[in-house]
């Protein structure tokens, strides 16, 4: 009998290696308390939490909490049920009415997660004998949507408007292009050049989708993303974001003003084909995004946030994903896994959560310490985490 | 139609600036064993063929190839059409 495990042999040898060097393991952390969306409980010992996407803080906002007790109370746990079948509610409907009106567009579609958004509308929307034109750096559920689906995919290098440009004008003029980008890539924290990007894909034709994932709440004038921060919102064809990060819940969706958009409920399988949110989701994220709306203190302290953490840790010595803090990612790039996962665990030590990132996950093969900041950090907090690094980085010797 | 060994000529040609190790190249040199090449190496090699020929090497045609003679047999039929 062949075993079927044998193909992950490599990644467990390169993980009991890992180990025998004595450092935690950095994937099976366990947070045993969390008092706030900055403060956790960790291996008995309170710890920061600088590695959630919680950008806006809304996990333990009191509106959001009471929303979801309420719907709790008088929905129930659970749906049961597809959202085309019987697992849409009120609050679903709920749900998506905030999101049209924060995007200011015609169609909303929640998803149980944001993973299937991405996966259900990109291999729906694309079929056989269309194109995906895609940033090399795309996260994994924009390939997954890619494999589900039929069409040909076509990468071009990441952020590269000219090799972007150069890949469209190569396609057959007649053929159904859909380009995918995203305002924020998750693991520099990197933003793109949606402007320049979207302009040379209306040119050749293409339809635009942009995840906006890692930029809803705080980036752009509404909030809207790095598209209405560009000024091209109104050129993007289907924005995709998630509830997970700043809306503090989960869940995905899909908003766009494309006049056919609603057939989408009927034919994308990763919609049809599980159950919906339970009714407390629907309802706290709905009291989260109608909130969302209207935050500019809340904004203006994350950028600042963001801002000193960047010089911090620059001024420390340490190797930044970004010249400039771009969003509210700020990652740390690490010589390599060992050293990474080590100061990962040293910082940990030092009562800081960050995430620890490596390949396949990572572009060009780095390991990096992502930090993501939240609105509800104070001052204090952020100062308090500079000075944890500075400890941690000379204990292992990357500063 | 381009001549066979001509077109594995050029293609010899863009393979050697990734040729990191010096491996002889043939027909049957596999770009992942052989070459020991990356995902990253990968796609800078595409761009490369991709930018030369003026074609699209489309990830799922990526997927078919392994070795030298199976990327000359689809640069051939890409530049053909």
């Amino acid at each position: 009998m062949t075993d079927l495990f044998s193909k992950f042999d490599a990644l467990i040898a390169q993980r009991e290696g890992l180990l025998a060097t004595g450092v935690k393991d950095p994937f099976s952390l366990v947070m045993e308390e969390v008092k706030s969306p900055t403060v956790a409980v960790v291996n008995g010992k309170e710890t920061i939490l600088l590695g959630t996407y919680n950008y806006m803080g809304m996990t333990f906002d009191d509106d959001v909490i009471a929303a979801g007790k309420q719907a709790l109370d008088e929905f129930g746990a659970g749906t049961t049920g597809s959202r085309v079948l019987n697992g849409t509610f009120q609050g679903h409907k709920e749900c998506e009415d905030a999101l049209k009106e924060f995007y200011g567009m015609d169609h909303a579609m929640v998803f149980s997660t944001g993973y299937q958004a991405n996966l259900g509308i990109i291999s729906t929307i694309a079929g056989k004998g269309d194109y995906i034109i895609l940033d090399i750096d795309s996260h994994a559920s924009i390939y997954d949507g890619c494999k589900m689906g039929d069409a040909e995919i076509v990468a071009f290098r990441h952020n590269d408007v000219e090799a972007l440009e150069k890949r469209l004008k190569r396609l057959p003029a007649d053929a159904g292009k859909l380009v995918v980008l995203e305002g924020v890539y998750s693991m520099l924290g990197d933003v793109a050049p949606l402007k320049e990007m979207i302009r040379v894909s209306k040119e050749a034709g293409a339809m635009i989708l942009v995840d906006e994932a890692h930029s809803m709440g705080f980036i752009g004038e509404n909030g809207r993303g790095v598209a209405e921060e560009q000024g091209v919102l109104d050129d993007v064809d289907f924005v995709i974001g998630t509830f997970s990060k700043s809306v503090g819940t989960v869940g995905g969706f899909c908003v766009s003003n494309h006049p056919k958009f609603e057939i989408m409920r009927l034919v994308c399988r990763p919609y049809v084909f599980t159950a919906s949110l339970p009714p407390a989701v629907v309802a706290c994220s709905a009291a989260s995004i109608r909130k969302l709306m209207h935050n500019g203190n809340k904004r203006a302290h994350l950028w600042e946030n963001s801002r000193n953490l960047h010089q911090g840790l620059r001024d420390l010595g340490f190797k930044l994903g970004t010249p400039d803090a771009q969003s509210a990612i700020i990652a740390v790039i690490m010589p390599d896994l060992e050293k990474g996962a080590m100061m990962w665990a040293a910082l940990l030590e030092n009562g800081l959560y960050v995430n620890l990132a490596r390949p396949p996950a990572t572009p060009a093969g780095m390991t990096l310490l992502r930090c993501s900041l939240c609105a509800e950090h104070s001052s204090e907090q952020v100062a308090d985490i500079l000075s944890r690094f500075e400890r941690a980085g000379k204990a292992v010797g990357i500063i | 139609m381009t001549d066979r060994s001509e077109m594995f000529d050029r293609l010899k040609g863009l393979i050697e600036p990734f040729n990191k190790k010096g491996v002889e190249v043939g027909e049957t040199t596999t770009f992942a064993g052989d070459l020991e090449w990356d995902s990253l190496t990968v796609m800078d090699f595409v761009a490369e063929v991709e930018d030369s020929f003026d074609i699209i090497i489309s990830m799922n045609l990526q997927a078919e190839i392994e070795n030298v003679g199976q990327l000359v047999d689809a640069v051939t039929k890409l530049t053909a059409a």
